[in-house]
């Protein structure tokens, strides 16, 4: 056994109690809870811990390995900087959201079987879908529900394929997969969509940016990665993810270029280096396999520095459109300085942590021989910097003057920025720290002097064409517009569904259903309905009315008779008895 | 009065420029010198790199703003 305690068990069980905290005690609490998970991490040994008996199964909470634990690290990480960035945040629900949502993640990370995964699989998506709704907006409220549900059919696809994978091998163990048979393809799709695989893509451009400046934060780091990490558990070698990978570092940066709102640039640019790290999982060898790991650890710290910088942005000016924004260097330098550090580490410019680990997965590729990867890597490296690198630096800090003048952010935003900032870099100059908790033994070298010039004229050139584009007019000038992405299906297609109900179903239930109704039931129904009333008139008023002719009749013949006289009615009185005798004599 | 910042005053703009453009040349310059390990032929040509960041980056933008936007561009409110 090990002393250690299962961060997932850390953050979770931690969460609840923050609602009972106030002032600096909370803030404490809130720091040192990623603080002990961190610890826990460090202390924890390869092997497999924490099983519990559950109906006959063995679930896994603690799987222990290199792999896991690179993963663990630097979720646990991203937790702390992520916390201390939102430490002002006044609703708890979010802090306790957030938690939840970062001990989930590690639950992922450490689980060795397929329902843990599962389990945890699913909290994550709730909790995610509570940070984006936090921001209160209809927006959010609309991109919330809809990334739940995009991931409950994730979940689904997940568990039908963890059902057929336990039918076919009865063992819920979850290790290598491999692509054979449909509960892998299931299994793959259900990993695939929070992973953010093209056309499964638009939950993420759709939701990250409806969520509140530090909730974005949170979002970047875990559902993609941890995506990634049982991709690279389950999938690694499996020449699919190598064209999916390719797709997904291409087609986000022509979005990129033309989108408005600077989150939802970063949300795309955010698919494009994930694509990286699918590639890595698709060529499979030792090498590209500890590229995915080193990129998915150097890209949730320069994305989250991304993030929170425009997170500050939108913090401190309400606005996060580059049609609005610009000049802000002049008020905000600090922040200034850490945008260009992660954009710097996004663009992988020697010195910072993209250099170091994306160039593994970028060289894995050249070493197999995979030409039009390797261009469409290559391609998208350029691309990257082209829109996360520059574009978003200079239209929030830079480009035309919008005058808006504010300040700083509070100092704990600040810090957290400095501190992933000061990461991006030092993990840049010390690439050996990194290597060290890769999952396979590293003999890559990233500082060569061809290497660094080949990237730096890749990129010093992407800024010329972008300068003469600029100065030429030819760059698309941002405008104020929705560009349709893949969520159109569901998004107008929820609509046309409304609207098939409402007009062609309701029309032929109005006019054929309704016809039919009226000729079958109605009309036959209004028949019987005359034939009785008919015989109502007829037959049952006619006796009622009948009587009552009668009654009258007999009144006015009466009346003749009561004529108020006593020798009249004594003359009836005799007359009748009369009658009665001669009756009686007669029968 | 507000202070001036740096790129107020139009002389740091060319002087950050001029930094830029030199720094571009430098990177063409030295390259023939540089002992490259290239995985694929083509890639070993002189600027390779050089040349394929800036064409790709052209590439991308007229593509983006020639093919794509005018084909998924809609109004703010279209999906209210």
């Amino acid at each position: 056994m090990i002393n250690a305690v299962a961060p997932a068990a850390i953050f979770i069980i931690g969460a609840p109690i923050i609602s009972f905290l106030k002032g600096r005690v909370k803030s404490a609490y809130l720091l040192l809870l990623p603080v002990l998970a961190s610890i826990s991490l460090l202390s924890m040994h390869e092997g497999v811990y924490w099983t519990v008996n559950f109906l006959g199964y063995e679930l896994i909470f603690g799987r222990v390995d290199k792999l896991s634990l690179a993963f663990g690290y630097i979720f646990a990480l991203v937790s702390f900087i992520s916390v201390l960035y939102s430490l002002r945040v006044k609703d708890d629900g979010q802090h306790i959201a957030g938690f939840i949502y970062a001990g989930s993640a590690q639950g992922v990370v450490f689980s060795g079987d397929f329902l843990t995964l599962f389990l945890f699989w699913e909290i994550m998506a709730f909790s995610a879908a509570y940070l984006i709704w936090a921001s209160k907006t209809e927006a959010s409220r609309g991109a919330g529900l809809r990334y739940l549900l995009v991931h409950i059919a994730g979940g689904l696809c997940l568990l039908a394929g963890i059902t057929l994978h336990y039918h076919d091998t009865g063992s819920l163990v979850f290790s290598f997969i491999g692509l054979d048979g449909p509960a892998s393809y299931l299994i793959l799709l259900g990993f695939g969509i929070n992973a953010a695989f093209p056309i499964f893509h638009s939950w993420l451009p759709d939701a990250y940016p409806e969520s509140t400046f530090s909730g974005t934060v949170f979002l970047s780091a875990f559902t993609t990665k941890s995506a990634v990490y049982v991709l690279a558990r389950g999938f690694p070698g499996t020449e699919m993810l190598i064209w999916i990978g390719a797709a997904m570092t291409a087609f986000p940066i022509f979005y990129a270029v033309i989108e408005n709102n600077l989150r939802r640039v970063l949300s795309y640019s955010l698919i494009n280096q994930v694509g990286f790290m699918v590639v890595g999982i698709g060529i499979g060898t030792t090498l590209s396999l500890n590229g995915t790991v080193a990129h998915a650890f150097c890209h949730i710290l320069y994305k989250a520095l991304l993030f929170m910088s425009m997170g500050a942005v939108l913090h401190q000016t309400g606005k996060i459109n580059a049609t609005d924004l610009g000049g802000l260097y002049k008020t905000m330098p600090l922040t200034t300085i850490f945008c260009i550090v992660g954009a710097a580490s996004i663009s992988g410019f020697p010195l910072t942590n993209g250099f170091v680990s994306k160039s593994m997965i970028v060289s894995a590729s050249g070493v197999e021989g995979l030409i039009p990867v390797w261009f469409a890597l290559v391609f998208a490296s350029a691309g990257v910097f082209h829109h996360s690198g520059i574009k978003i630096p200079f239209f929030a800090f830079f480009s035309h003057d919008s005058g808006i003048r504010t300040k700083e952010p509070p100092i704990n935003m600040l810090l957290a920025m400095g501190i992933a900032a000061f990461l991006c870099i030092f993990i840049g100059v010390f690439p050996g720290f990194l290597y060290s908790i890769l999952p396979y033994p590293v003999d890559y070298v990233p500082y060569t002097a061809a290497h660094v010039i080949d990237q730096l004229q890749l990129l010093f050139f992407s800024a010329l064409a972008f300068s003469l584009l600029m100065l030429s007019g030819i760059y698309p000038a941002e405008i104020r517009a929705i560009n349709l992405d893949t969520d159109w299906f569901y998004r107008k297609g929820a609509k046309a569904f409304l609207w098939l109900v409402n007009r062609p179903i309701v029309r032929f239930e109005y006019n054929v259903v309704g016809e039919a109704y009226e000729f079958m039931v109605i009309k036959p129904v209004m028949k019987i309905a005359g034939i009785l009333r008919s015989f109502d008139i007829k037959v049952v008023d006619g006796a009622v009315n009948g009587i009552g002719r009668l009654t009258v009749a007999w009144s006015a013949v009466m009346r003749v008779v009561q004529s108020g006289k006593i020798h009249d009615y004594a003359f009836i009185m005799s007359a009748g008895i009369c009658a009665v005798v001669i009756l009686i004599l007669l029968l | 009065m507000e202070k001036k910042h740096f790129f107020d005053t139009p002389g740091n703009l060319k002087k950050f420029l001029k930094v830029f453009f030199a720094s571009l040349i430098a990177l063409i310059v030295i390259d023939p010198f540089i002992h490259k390990h290239p995985y694929f032929a083509f890639e070993g040509y002189p600027s390779f790199y050089a040349t394929f960041g800036f064409v790709a980056c052209v590439v991308l933008v007229l593509a983006a703003k020639y093919i794509l936007r005018p084909l998924i561009k809609r109004k703010e409110g279209y999906y209210d």
